[in-house]
């Protein structure tokens, strides 16, 4: 029974492919490096992201402010509006403006990315190298405000009971780690799924049909992109604002 | 028995050992259950302050989370990018 089910549920015909495939490979200081779909990926949104960048600008400069604005620029107004609330809220009065261009661009970047999985390109962010780079630079930006907002206590204070020293210092090099390791993990493990859905069953999804895949697309893609953009920016903000709270 | 090959015993026991791995989601599952069930309780009492309840639960959710990753991570490059076939000379 099973030897006649298992070949007809598994005869795709294609192999599952939720890897990272090099299409074009050069040398760079004697090691063959390779340009990836992550990379395609990443061109194609930073282009999308600089075309909105000019028109929103264009929007922006062009706007009458004696009239109530149009159509586009109310959206503007109203993203620009919810990321400084945000700030705002999560990282304090006095503070929290500042911080407010980094988190837009970084929401902004990662639910993009998050979501190009809809738009038929290999979620950039299911890429180590991308996640560790942004988590990379929210652990510089936590330090260097840790330095100027208390100075040398950020040093010392890792220090003060002196036996769980140790821990203190792997303890604030692991949040990068946890923090690259749960987006890449999160965005790769729904790459997988739907990798696999597609890769070993499409003779059951042509039993059920499409809805079925529509609702997985919207879960692990649409679903699970939003919460962890959210969580990334989230932690982000409250591992910078720690640094502000011993300041009075 | 006997024509089983060195890379052929890897691989299986790679598969083994990633499945294993991937019991790890056990913990997870029933801590995000456990921070979704005193939310919704949180939320029943107090309905005003919900997306307050809403976001720091998720939050923790995804903190908890994090040691369900690793297991994937590890199952992950167990079948994708082995690591013992190197140590095959």
């Amino acid at each position: 029974m099973l030897n006649e089910v298992a070949p007809m549920l598994l005869s795709s015909g294609q192999d599952v492919d939720v890897g990272i495939s090099g299409y074009f490979s050069y040398h760079l200081f004697g090691q063959e490096l390779y340009l990836t779909t992550s990379h395609i990926g990443l061109v194609i949104i930073l282009l999308a992201f600089v075309i909105f960048a000019l028109i929103a600008n264009r929007a922006i400069r062009h706007a009458d402010p004696y009239k109530p604005p149009g159509k586009f620029l109310n959206i503007l107004e109203l993203l620009v509006e919810q990321v400084d609330n945000l700030t705002r809220e999560n990282m304090g009065e006095a503070h929290g403006h500042k911080f407010s261009n980094y988190i837009g661009t970084l929401f902004a970047f990662i639910l993009v990315c998050n979501i190009s999985g809809l738009l038929g390109l290999r979620a950039p962010t299911a890429d180590y190298g991308t996640t560790l780079g942004l988590a990379l630079i929210t652990f510089v930006l936590i330090h260097y405000n840790g330095f100027k907002y208390q100075k040398m206590k950020h040093i010392t204070d890792l220090f003060h009971p002196l036996p769980l020293a140790p821990i203190n210092i792997i303890g604030e090099f692991a949040t990068p780690l946890s923090m690259s390791l749960r987006l890449f993990g999160n965005i790769l493990s729904g790459t997988v799924m739907l990798g696999l859905i597609y890769g070993l069953l499409p003779k059951l999804l042509l039993l059920f049909g499409s809805p079925v895949l529509s609702l997985l697309h919207a879960y692990f893609d649409g679903f699970s992109g939003a919460i962890q953009t959210y969580v990334f920016c989230m932690l982000t903000m409250v591992f910078i604002a720690q640094n502000f709270d011993t300041e009075e | 028995m006997s024509n089983i090959t060195n890379e052929g015993l890897i691989l299986a026991c790679s598969a083994i050992g990633a499945g294993l791995a991937m019991i790890a989601g056990l913990g997870p599952g029933i801590g995000q259950g456990i921070a979704a069930g005193y939310g919704a309780s949180a939320v029943g009492r107090n309905p005003g302050a919900r997306g307050t309840i809403m976001s720091t639960m998720l939050v923790g959710q995804a903190v908890a989370e994090t040691t369900g990753l690793y297991s994937f991570a590890v199952a992950i490059i167990l079948i994708f990018a082995n690591p013992l076939l190197g140590k095959l000379k």
